[in-house]
């Protein structure tokens, strides 16, 4: 269970506060532009120390601790690979951060790879793949990295519609369907309704508590109102 | 890297552990030659061109060696005004045996630091003029002079070289030695007058260059009519070259001296190799090496070669004691200054 | 990885440029304090360095924007020889630009033909004319370098909206640009020495290290020498600190090669360029064409001098890039400021000061070689870290976040992420850095004996043993050998690099 603490977060003159508790499954973001919801990943990740309050992963402090040391794994908008390294090399960095992959290991990248339908393509360089390839080869790497945390920071906004499902379907069922906590920032309402359990609402300067995501959007709260502009 | 002949006082044990140590330096080549510690080693201390491949340095060492049962090392240190530098900045802990290459401007300064002593030899000098110095003895000297192609006019004054529409390129005295050389020169001659003179000249100086180097290309290049350079100058083009198309002007009232000039440390390790060298100095063997190497007259009487006897000789060699040089020189530095800032 | 490499590299160009001076000055016995000859130097220094900056900048913003926008062949190639004055030492360039701004040389002999009254290079003219030729390619990198960072679509926007991108997108770049560049060049003309006196036609052209050289030199008056570079780094300190508020750092790494596509292009670009590679090249080719039968008179010694100067210019180039590397990687305004310094550095207090500090423990002619890569090193570092600051921090901000998440650090970080990703800018800088260290005399001239020569010092000996046309063969050599060198460099730094 990932708890934010009465935590606060200042970037600048903005403020974001946090009180709330996310369980295992997928965890839709959603809020207006500029409200915090990036902010509020940046924090989990351990890229935003927060000014007051406590973060805690089944109990442990993590408040402090550096983004690598944490139970957490993210993908971003874009850079999710180097462009220097091989596919395989890009997906192997979630076992071992020095390259040197073991036989075992590098069997594991592949059956990664095969997972998220690039078989057989670790040997290419990223730039030799579509942007949805690229999507599913960050995904692999988040697949086989031992972090029960997965951040998706509009990681798939780029994609066409039919691409985000397919790649929100993926995450779905490989990452949620391990148990994992995997929290998604999206800007499509939808894209929340169709693939997450609860939602988080981020307006206002607050990042509400997760709520079911049918229970949500059956009674929007005013904030998530004036968001979807109904 | 190690000596072919180790001193056989060391014990067993203190020669591996020199050994070891050796192995281990950086300064390894420092390591053997302290090694070679019996064959006794005389550093002289001279101007970078003294020891080049082409300059006298590796004759005399030739020569020196084969009569000292020594081993002659000579040091580099820029030109002769950088020696002086090198000179004080080492200080009494100066490895230097000998300093070769002062000349009669700087030698005032290197009495000052206190780190000469009389040389002791009694040499058959054939300067143009009186020399009775008993620390720096003279190794080779030269007239100060405008060389110039010859089918340029040549003037025989630093007045009439200042009615001529001539361009001359000259060395700063503040960076270079023929440079002060230059501003003794006309000290010499026109005394408090100089200042005019130097304001006649300006119209003639294309322009003034750090060192000898830089002077002696721009005239090669064709950027000036004449150069502050040597009589001796010259004799290079000839000989080495094959080139007879350059010459020197003989001023009526005289030309400047250089004189180079070599001296014993006091605080020397090796005060009888030091000795031996100094009188060396003076002796044909290193005497005949200077013309040819250095492109400067002899100090002793020794046989000239073929070619210096068409160089032009000026009818007075003029010098200022190395004291008076060094009381005048800063004067002598504003006055030019200013005559030529304006 | 921020911590102990940043702070030994900023400890080493610190005791080379500062420390070096403390030891001058601790030494100093006698002092006069300034003459009225000190501060005419002063003023004379600070005019030529302003007045020649400023000049290589405004005429390197019109070759910047032909550059920037034309295609042609042989554009590689104009690029690469925008880098070589740069790299020659003063005399060599300063002869090949007699011979064609000379008495005799072409534009004379020209004039002549023509029946016009020839002009005279020497006088402030010709110091900033030396100081443009050297500079200019420099100044047009700095300058191209922002041009070739404006996005493409802003210049397809502007010529949508028919808008003038002169106001739109150049003026703003350059006003971005334009400072930082000026304080690089006004840096490296306030220390040049050589080509003030010789160009300058008398003792008018007095600089700040010219009265350095006098004060060690003659006077052995360490206190005014220590005095006079205290002052030359005040002056780098403050004209550092006026640009760093006008303006952030902006780099010049690689990437000039890319031509944007442009809707406005003039004539007069095609007449800009054939004017600078006219004035850079028909030096460059006097130093040829002088050279070429020299080669012949070049003596094992040359050959062996020549051989140690590439071992010089390995070394200091790998040292270079470490210490601009530590530096690049740690930022923040002392690594600017410790970036700029050895610009301000006065070569004959560093040598001097080293000088100093070493004759205790070791004789000095076994260590020129080492002592002349450290100097080159530290010389070439404010080039190196202009070229990998931005390209590093362009790095953090794409691959930062993943590279954390991740978990890479230190030694992972640099060599999976960093390095990989730093190619083409450490070719060039390397490239750079041994041409510079080819090229440079640095130091080696008080602590080398024949033993240690390198190309440059054995060049000048040349010169003043009256072998100029060895010389000459010498300096084509040396020009060969760095843009050999930076060539070498450049290109494995572009080889098989991946997006």
């Amino acid at each position: 269970m990932l708890t934010l603490d009465g935590v606060t977060l200042a970037q600048g003159d903005f403020r974001l506060t946090a009180d709330l508790r996310i369980p295992p499954g997928l965890t839709a973001v959603i809020g207006p532009s500029g409200g915090g919801k990036s902010t509020l990943l940046a924090a989990v990740a351990g890229f935003l120390t927060p000014r007051a309050g406590r973060i805690r992963w089944d109990g442990d402090d993590i408040t402090v601790r550096q983004p690598g040391d944490r139970p957490v794994t993210m993908l971003f908008q874009d850079n999710n690979l180097f462009p220097h390294l091989t596919i395989a090399q890009n997906v192997g960095l979630a076992l071992a951060p020095r390259l040197r992959l073991t036989v075992a290991q590098q069997e594991q990248v592949a059956v990664a790879l095969a997972a998220v339908g690039l078989e057989g393509m670790g040997d290419r360089k990223p730039r030799a793949l579509s942007g949805g390839q690229q999507g599913r080869a960050a995904l692999a790497r988040a697949l086989l990295a031992d972090r029960p945390v997965v951040l998706l920071d509009e990681a798939f906004a780029a994609l066409g519609p039919s691409l985000r499902h397919e790649m929100l379907t993926l995450v779905r069922d490989r990452l949620v369907g391990q148990g994992r906590t995997v929290i998604v920032v999206t800007h499509d309402p939808q894209d929340a309704r169709d693939f997450a359990d609860q939602v988080v609402l981020v307006a206002d300067g607050v990042a509400h508590p997760p709520r079911d995501t049918a229970v949500i959007f059956e009674d929007p709260p005013q904030a998530l109102r004036d968001y979807l502009g109904g | 890297m190690l000596s072919p002949n180790p001193p056989v006082v060391l014990e067993e044990d203190m020669k591996t552990t020199i050994f070891r140590l050796c192995l281990a330096s950086v300064g390894a080549i420092t390591c053997a030659a302290s090694a070679q510690a019996q064959t006794p080693v005389l550093n002289v201390l001279t101007y970078d061109s003294f020891t080049s491949e082409w300059g006298p340095g590796p004759a005399i060492e030739k020569a020196f060696e084969a009569e000292c049962s020594c081993d002659l090392v000579f040091t580099g240190a820029g030109d002769g005004a950088a020696l002086l530098a090198r000179l004080q900045l080492e200080g009494p802990r100066t490895d230097a045996d000998v300093v070769l290459g002062l000349d009669t401007n700087l030698t005032a300064a290197a009495s000052d630091t206190g780190l000469f002593t009389p040389h002791g030899v009694t040499a058959e000098l054939t300067l143009p003029v009186d020399w009775s110095d008993d620390t720096f003895l003279p190794f080779d000297w030269g007239y100060l002079a405008f060389v110039a192609d010859k089918d340029t006019a040549a003037v025989h004054s630093f007045k009439e070289l200042a009615d001529s529409d001539l361009k001359i390129v000259i060395e700063d005295p503040r960076s270079s030695t023929p440079g002060l050389g230059l501003l003794m020169w006309v000290h010499a001659l026109y005394g408090d007058d100089a200042s005019r003179i130097w304001a006649d000249l300006a119209d003639n100086i294309v322009t003034v260059t750090p060192g000898w180097t830089e002077a002696y290309n721009l005239f090669l290049a064709g950027e000036a009519d004449a150069v502050l350079s040597y009589t001796t100058s010259p004799a290079y083009h000839l000989i080495a070259e094959d080139d007879d198309s350059k010459t020197s002007w003989a001023f009526d009232d005289g030309n400047y001296l250089q004189v180079e000039v070599a001296a014993m440390v006091a605080g020397t390790d090796q005060p009888e190799l030091a000795r031996q060298f100094m009188a060396f100095i003076a002796e044909p063997a290193f005497q005949q090496v200077i013309p040819e190497t250095n492109w400067m007259y002899p100090a002793t009487q020794v046989a000239l070669p073929a070619g210096f006897d068409t160089l032009t000789v000026p009818p007075k060699g003029l010098l200022l004691s190395s004291q008076d040089a060094a009381d005048v020189r800063d004067e002598l530095v504003d006055t030019w200054r200013n005559a030529l800032s304006q | 990885m921020r911590g102990l490499p940043a702070w030994l590299a900023t400890t080493l160009v610190l005791l080379l440029t500062l420390g070096t001076l403390a030891a001058v000055a601790l030494r100093a016995e006698v002092g006069h304090g300034l003459s009225a000859g000190d501060w005419a130097a002063i003023r004379f220094t600070l005019g030529q360095a302003a007045v020649s900056a400023l000049v290589s900048v405004a005429l390197a913003v019109p070759v910047a924007r032909a550059l920037a926008r034309r295609r042609f062949r042989g554009r590689g190639v104009l690029v690469m020889l925008l880098g070589a004055p740069f790299i020659l030492p003063v005399i060599v360039a300063v002869l090949g630009l007699l011979a064609v701004f000379g008495r005799g040389g072409l534009l004379n002999a020209g004039l002549e033909a023509a029946g016009l009254a020839p002009v005279s290079i020497y006088g402030a003219g010709g110091v900033v004319l030396a100081h443009v030729f050297f500079n200019l390619p420099l100044a047009v990198r700095l300058i191209l370098q922002g041009w070739v960072q404006i996005p493409a679509e802003r210049f397809q926007l502007a010529a949508q909206l028919n808008a003038s991108v002169w106001r739109l997108l150049e003026a703003p770049m350059l006003a971005r640009a334009l400072p930082g560049a000026t304080l690089v060049i006004f840096l490296i003309c306030l220390t040049s020495f050589a080509v003030a006196l010789t160009l300058g036609g008398g003792p008018r052209a007095t600089t700040v290290e010219l009265a350095i050289w006098q004060a060690v030199r003659f006077d052995f008056d360490l206190g005014r020498a220590a005095l006079l570079s205290c002052i030359q780094f005040a002056l780098c300190a403050t004209a550092a600190a006026v640009a760093w508020r006008v303006t952030p750092v902006d780099g010049f790494g690689g990437g000039l090669d890319r031509v944007v596509a442009r809707w406005d292009q003039s004539l007069w670009d095609w007449l800009w360029l054939a004017a600078v590679t006219v004035f850079l090249a028909l030096p460059l080719a006097m130093v040829i064409w002088r050279g070429v039968p020299g080669l012949g008179d070049l003596g094992p010694g040359i050959w062996a001098a020549a051989g140690r100067s590439v071992a010089v210019a390995a070394g200091s180039t790998a040292l270079s890039l470490l210490l601009g590397l530590a530096l690049a990687l740690r930022g923040g305004f002392v690594t600017s400021i410790v970036g700029v310094l050895p610009l301000a550095a006065s070569a004959l207090v560093m040598g001097t000061g080293l000088f100093l500090l070493l004759f205790p423990f070791a004789n000095p002619a076994t260590l020129a070689l080492p002592v002349t890569l450290c100097v080159n090193a530290v010389m070439a570092l404010p080039f190196v870290l202009r070229v990998l600051a931005p390209a590093v921090k362009d790095i953090r901000a794409n691959y930062g976040r993943l590279a954390e998440t991740l978990g890479l650090r230190s030694v992972d970080l640099l060599r999976i992420v960093i390095m990989p990703r730093l190619r083409r800018p450490l070719g060039f800088a390397a490239g750079l850095t041994a041409a510079l260290s080819i090229g440079d005399l640095g130091v080696i001239a008080l602590f080398a004996t024949d033993a240690q020569e390198t190309l440059p010092l054995a060049m000048y000996r040349l010169m003043g043993a009256y072998r100029m046309d060895a010389a000459a063969g010498a300096a084509l050599l040396l020009l060969a050998l760095a843009l050999g060198a930076f060539w070498v460099c450049d290109r494995g730094g572009r080889m098989h690099v991946d997006a």
